[in-house]
């Protein structure tokens, strides 16, 4: 068999480049800057992402698969890709205050933060199983150190082993998955193992169902999917606040990607299984994380259980498995990143001077006293409650007209009471910021230039959302069409 | 006589399997953390009997990245457990409950 090499297209990695050169980059200046100059290093890694944004939105409309087709620069890896830039920079943004106010402004943090941002693109780009494997390995393990970035503090230190433990654990499955999804076609490129399976070449189907299992269990706990989501709550409430916002839209959304791109392009012909076992999880996960929300009473563990929940319904459009079920997948995941990014910044912003307000109860009276982050914070609890008119309510409505569409009338009803339930707890919280009575402290509001601009853009980014959809909800649809052989 | 596939298949089911109960079970997280380790090599064995038995190079390649990933894995994994031994002086996993419902 003669052997060629892969043809390299530059242009093509362009965007990973500039997002890992400027990781590298940081790497090699840390120790060059002196401590006071640290904010320098996250203008690079910011001036990075940027750049690769930038270098992305170039090549729009010219898809292309790289490296033996193992790489695709199509509109699905593009929508992705921007999405995940988006995150990482309005996580610098949520950063800069807090990681100097803790004390992790260390170059690492900026370089981790770019690295694992890096293995998104990449999960999201991957058309190939090994490449996704990668891509995963990159982000989760740049994640279970930032997780553990406070290295004092106890709490930090058992959220970094719980992630390492359990992904790594995860990560097993996944990767039992593969071989036996391999074993069963004969291929890891994604196109190839459908045709595999299309033109009935599998030799033997039962490895086959066994894998699709294990790669379901494996992005299950990827996802936080319930019975699989045991680690999350303790993950997210332990990690450093700028560090869970990153993982709770970031993560989430580069393994919905990933678990997307397998399902539609590599096991369509399987749909009615993988969507019986789906539909499964679906109502699991919205239910448990719904319900077990209500009782909690730190913030962080609320978002974490309610990252659970908002796993679910995106769920339900996996299980309807048509086009605008996955549009709306990357529509939800959007609305799902400024909503939540954009609370964190505020819980950000409110930290008293010796530390965080983690408690929900901390919160009481701070709407009348900070009326823009007040106001902000009930947009985007309404936002993730599901009412209009918010990205949040927009992304669900497109989720449950695709079930109706796929005629999973049941998932749908189950969906909508879910987000009743929801409303409960996240407006408790807008409740308790306006209703409550608060202690007499008196400190000027702690909003840096850059955690205002990363608010603002979170409430511009959901109402945009909420007020014309229907422009983005094209875009979703036709970023998509690249998934559908 | 050559070994048959499904002999490999089954030894490596047998060994993640043997990983997995050692998660569930053990809660000192070094022997959690080689359990695991345990489960990728188990997954290692598949992929090469398959790529023997299949003829085809991918799996051969799959298992040289997964063994780089493992390594990357244990550097970290073991630089957390140590940060957690200087806090705590323990890497009993039970006793690690800071974070709970």
């Amino acid at each position: 068999m003669p052997s060629s090499l892969p043809q390299i297209s530059w242009g093509a990695m362009l965007p990973m480049l500039l997002v890992a050169g400027a990781g590298i980059l940081i790497l090699i200046l840390d120790p060059l800057t002196p401590p006071a100059r640290r904010d320098r290093l996250a203008a690079l890694a910011l001036v990075g992402i940027v750049a690769a944004a930038v270098a992305l939105w170039v090549r729009r409309g010219r898809p292309e698969v790289v490296f033996g087709g193992m790489l695709a620069a199509d509109a699905f890896a593009l929508f992705f890709n921007l999405l995940f830039l988006l995150v990482a920079g309005l996580t610098l943004l949520i950063s800069l205050p807090y990681v100097r106010r803790v004390g992790m402004d260390h170059g690492g943090y900026y370089a981790l933060l770019l690295f694992s941002t890096l293995g998104m693109m990449i999960m999201a780009s991957s058309l190939d199983l090994m490449t996704i494997f990668l891509g995963l390995e990159t982000l989760s393990i740049s994640l279970y150190i930032l997780a553990g970035f406070l290295r004092e503090q106890l709490k930090s230190n058992e959220s970094a082993l719980k992630y390492l433990l359990l992904g790594a654990f995860a990560s097993g499955f996944l990767l039992y998955g593969i071989a036996l999804v391999y074993g069963a076609t004969g291929s890891i490129n994604l196109k190839r193992v459908a045709e595999a399976i299309a033109s009935g070449k599998v030799a033997n189907p039962l490895l086959l169902t066994i894998g699709m299992g294990l790669l379901i269990i494996g992005f299950g706990f990827k996802v936080a999917a319930v019975p699989f989501h045991m680690w999350t709550p303790d993950v997210y409430e332990g990690a450093p606040t700028s560090v869970t916002a990153f993982m709770i839209a970031g993560t989430k959304a580069a393994a919905f990607a990933a678990f997307l791109r397998i399902l539609m392009t590599a096991l369509p012909v399987l749909q009615p299984d993988w969507s019986r076992v789906l539909w499964v999880l679906a109502v699991l996960t919205m239910t448990v994380g719904n319900v077990v929300a209500i009782a909690q009473s730190n913030i962080k563990r609320m978002l974490a259980y309610s990252s659970i929940a908002h796993a679910g319904y995106i769920l339900v459009a996996l299980v309807a498995a048509n086009k605008l079920g996955s549009g709306s997948i990357l529509f939800y995941l959007t609305a799902y990143t400024f909503m939540n990014l954009g609370a964190f910044a505020v819980v950000v912003a409110l930290a008293r001077q010796d530390g965080e307000r983690v408690i929900i109860d901390d919160y009481a009276g701070l709407g009348l006293k900070y009326p823009f982050l007040g106001a902000a914070m009930a947009l985007f609890m309404f936002s993730l409650a599901g009412i209009p008119p918010t990205g949040g309510f927009m992304g669900k409505f497109y989720i449950f007209s695709a079930a109706i569409q796929a005629n999973y009338i049941g998932l749908a009803i189950v969906g909508v009471l879910n987000s009743v339930i929801s409303v409960f707890y996240y407006l408790r919280i807008t409740v308790v910021m306006y209703m409550g009575q608060g202690e007499a402290e008196s400190r000027p509001a702690g909003l840096s230039p850059a955690l205002g601009l990363a608010v603002l853009i979170a409430i511009l980014g959901t109402l945009q959302l909420g007020l014309f959809p229907s422009r983005f909800l094209e875009v979703a649809l036709r970023s998509v069409g690249a998934l559908l052989l | 006589m050559s070994v048959p596939l499904s002999a490999y298949l089954i030894l490596s089911a047998y060994l993640f399997a043997m990983g997995v109960v050692g998660v569930a079970t053990r809660r000192n997280a070094l022997i959690i953390f080689m359990s695991i380790e345990l489960m990728l090599n188990a997954v290692n064995l598949s992929f090469l009997a398959f790529a023997r038995f299949l003829n085809s190079m991918d799996g051969q390649i799959f298992v040289f990245f997964v063994m780089v990933v493992a390594a990357a894995e244990v550097a970290v994994g073991l630089a957390i457990i140590i940060a957690i031994y200087r806090n705590k002086e323990t890497v009993d996993v039970a006793e690690l409950n800071l974070l709970k419902w």
